[in-house]
């Protein structure tokens, strides 16, 4: 298995022969932040790439196929387009917090991306409470879409933030029950801890039922944390216009727009490290040639296999149904979710106890 | 007893729910794989073939000796809402019976002011006329799209 933690420690080696700790380790920060950015926008192109595509298949459409090779290229148009459109100063509005509000949601989106664990000796935040400080992370973006909602001066806005608010605090409950069943089997928060458990089996397959019960608790309500439809009714198009960033235009739209869809690459990617092994390869026990073989692949494919599945699974769910009522919404959260996702880790603390799993 | 109904309908109405969006979901699946519908029109022209019922251009088809169905009896003409049809007729007696018929002279049709309701088609008694499947209509002069649909014998 490659372990990317050669490549850091190298290039920690380096840098510490020609200059001091400090600045080494100064350095090497600056480093990982420029390439996190960096593969935070190409996440976001390919995500937004794929969501396209993605969504005209489910329509039987063909998607973007004019700038590029079957339109590959579109995607960096639309950006160029965003960049150089002017960002409008709405007159009556709060301007502080209106400038402040993309920052706000694109920081708690960066932060929670950096939990990722994408390779071995490849994760950028990782300690002994990782769970939590994901979740509360990503719990950050409720206050910037709240106060885009609040600052823009406009009711549509504040209707659909107060809806995101209202849906995305009750939602947290859901994933942090269905993240809570997957602690309790592996007794630890540490995300690189939770993947190298997943060595002989991805959790999905050893907490078998209750597993499978909370990936799909997880999936519906990361649906609903990230406002994509079935649960979009913060943006609402036909009741809101675009809810809380109706009053945005040029790159602060374009921040909301990739911060919701890196956001999508987050959960998905949260599922793939809790439930399907993050970068760990698929074994089967007795199958040694075939493990052998699966060990060729490097963890970040593994990662990105399993995160874009999700991916493609979530988009699935969110190209069939239609937008829910804000009341069927809360009543889908608190009158089944959360008591099936209570039931759920009674039922894993059960079979964790009598070592019911595998 | 009210209870157990509450009980029941809340067990009930999950596994209908969740079996009501898994048929929803197959659909989409299967709509996923399925060829797609959406036609590259300028790259595909050569290749491209329009559906049956496309109302493309006003057409009158004739048999391989040049005959028309078409008997001038104008009803297409008065359908028509926007005045596109103009039928020139005239009488002509029949050498052998010695009756006088309506024979059709000229059948004008206006691309540019029709508006593709099919109400002429619908209304000719003979089937005279018909709607084909071409639809590159532009043209630089507005006169091009008046059309003569009879062919001159």
């Amino acid at each position: 298995m490659f372990d990317f933690s050669i490549v850091t420690s190298w290039i920690h080696g380096v840098l510490t022969s020609v200059m001091p700790v400090g600045v080494a380790v100064f350095i090497e920060c600056i480093l990982v932040g420029v390439c996190l950015l960096l593969a935070y926008a190409i996440i976001a192109i390919i995500m937004i790439f794929m969501e396209r595509k993605v969504c005209a298949a489910f329509q039987c459409r063909l998607g973007p196929m004019r700038v590029g090779p079957q339109g590959t290229i579109q995607v960096f148009a639309d950006v160029i387009k965003m960049l150089i459109k002017e960002i409008i100063v709405i007159r009556h509005s709060d301007k502080f917090l209106y400038n402040l509000a993309p920052y706000v949601v694109i920081l708690a989106s960066i932060l929670a991306f950096a939990c990722l664990p994408v390779n071995k000796g490849m994760e950028i935040l990782d300690f002994n409470v990782g769970v939590f400080f994901l979740m509360a992370a990503s719990s950050i973006g409720i206050v910037g879409i709240l106060l885009a909602g609040w600052s823009s001066n406009n009711k549509y806005s504040l209707i659909g933030a107060m809806r995101s608010g209202a849906q995305m605090i009750s939602y947290e409950l859901s994933i942090g029950l269905s993240i809570l069943t997957i602690v309790v089997l592996t007794d630890t928060m540490q995300f690189s801890e939770i993947v190298a458990r997943q060595a002989d089996g991805w959790f999905i397959f050893k907490g078998h039922i209750p597993a499978i019960i909370a990936f799909v608790i997880y999936l519906i309500a990361g649906n609903a944390e990230v406002n994509r439809g079935p649960f979009d009714l913060p943006e609402a198009e036909s009741e809101l216009t675009a809810g809380y960033h109706t009053e945005y235009s040029g790159m602060h739209f374009g921040l909301f727009y990739v911060a919701e869809f890196v956001n999508l690459f987050i959960i998905a990617g949260v599922a793939a490290t809790i439930f399907l092994g993050g970068w760990m390869p698929l074994h089967i026990s007795g199958l040694d040639g075939f493990n052998a073989v699966m060990d060729y692949i490097p963890g970040f494919v593994w990662f990105f296999a399993k995160a874009f599945f999700v991916v493609w699974l979530l988009m699935w769910i969110k190209w069939t149904f239609p937008r829910l009522r804000i009341d069927q919404i809360l009543t889908l959260e608190w009158k089944y979710l959360v008591p099936i996702g209570l039931c759920n880790l009674l039922l894993m603390v059960i079979c964790v106890v009598f070592g019911w799993h595998f | 007893m009210n209870n157990d109904k509450e009980k029941k309908r809340y067990f009930a109405g999950l596994l209908r729910g969740l079996k009501s969006l898994l048929v929803g979901m197959k659909v989409t699946f299967r709509e996923f794989f399925t060829k797609k519908t959406t036609e590259q029109y300028p790259e595909n022209r050569a290749e491209l073939k329009m559906f049956d019922r496309f109302r493309g251009t006003l057409t009158m088809p004739h048999d391989e000796n040049g005959n028309n169905k078409c008997v001038a009896c104008g009803l297409c003409q008065n359908a028509c809402p926007n005045g596109t049809i103009h039928i020139e007729s005239e009488m002509v007696e029949d050498p052998e019976t010695g009756k006088k018929k309506r024979v059709l002279v000229k059948y004008q049709y206006d691309l540019g002011s029709c508006m593709f309701c099919m109400l002429c088609v619908n209304v000719c008694p003979h089937d005279a006329i018909a709607f084909d499947q071409k639809f590159e209509h532009a043209v630089f002069e507005r006169e091009k799209l008046v059309m003569t649909l009879n062919k001159r014998k």
